[in-house]
């Protein structure tokens, strides 16, 4: 799923280790989510919503909604 | 390679499953050899070394149940997948092999065996297919 977590790491200067320790994973649970490999279940999509105080939506893209933009 | 809490755990859990393992087959191996053992207790002698094994499946379930960090319990699912699909899949080609004379008898604890050697394929493709591997 796209997702804009890098983005808001960069903004705060956070490195992926920073990020994973203050959302509970591991390093390699952040580098998956940023990169699409995996997507959160919904209460770690929370808790990193929850972290950037911004609505879930803000930070990952919904499937069916990019997918009816590109057509 | 990551090392959870559960991970740590895990390992440690193994690695008492594996001593005691050890003692049991050697207790097993020199009763027999010496002709110690008989009626139920052999059975029970015979049947000792299976346990810590059985153990040691046991303790892969209790970590996935115990592994909090869900992309990496993820990354374990798939691995122990594979090693089931790669053991019972040796085991039922040599089972057909086997019916029809082509190859000789293995015993089949050995389906264990293939299904430890199935968790380091699972890890090869783990790190295939999602650049990430774990060994745990």
């Amino acid at each position: 799923m796209e997702n804009r977590l890098r983005v808001l790491r960069a903004e705060r200067a956070w490195s992926q280790q920073d990020l994973a320790e203050r959302i509970e994973v591991s390093r390699q649970s952040v580098n998956a989510i940023e990169t699409g490999k995996y997507d959160p279940s919904l209460p770690l999509a929370f808790r990193i919503a929850e972290l950037f105080e911004v609505p879930i939506e803000e930070i990952f893209v919904s499937p069916s909604r990019h997918s009816s933009k590109a057509i | 390679m990551i090392r959870t809490v559960a991970g740590r755990r895990y390992n440690s859990r193994v690695v008492w499953l594996s001593l005691a393992y050890a003692a049991f087959l050697l207790f097993a191996v020199y009763g027999f050899k010496h002709h110690l053992l008989h009626g139920p207790i052999a059975y029970l002698s015979a049947v000792l070394p299976a346990l810590p094994i059985i153990g040691i499946f046991g303790a892969m379930g209790r970590y996935l149940l115990e592994e909090s960090d869900e992309y990496i319990r993820m990354v374990h699912v798939r691995q122990t997948l594979w090693a089931t699909g790669f053991a019972l899949s040796v085991a039922t080609i040599w089972g057909f092999l086997e019916s029809f004379e082509l190859v000789g008898h293995v015993e089949s604890f050995y389906i264990a065996v293939l299904w430890f050697l199935g968790l380091g394929v699972g890890s090869v493709m783990n790190r295939l297919t999602l650049g990430t591997s774990v060994d745990c």
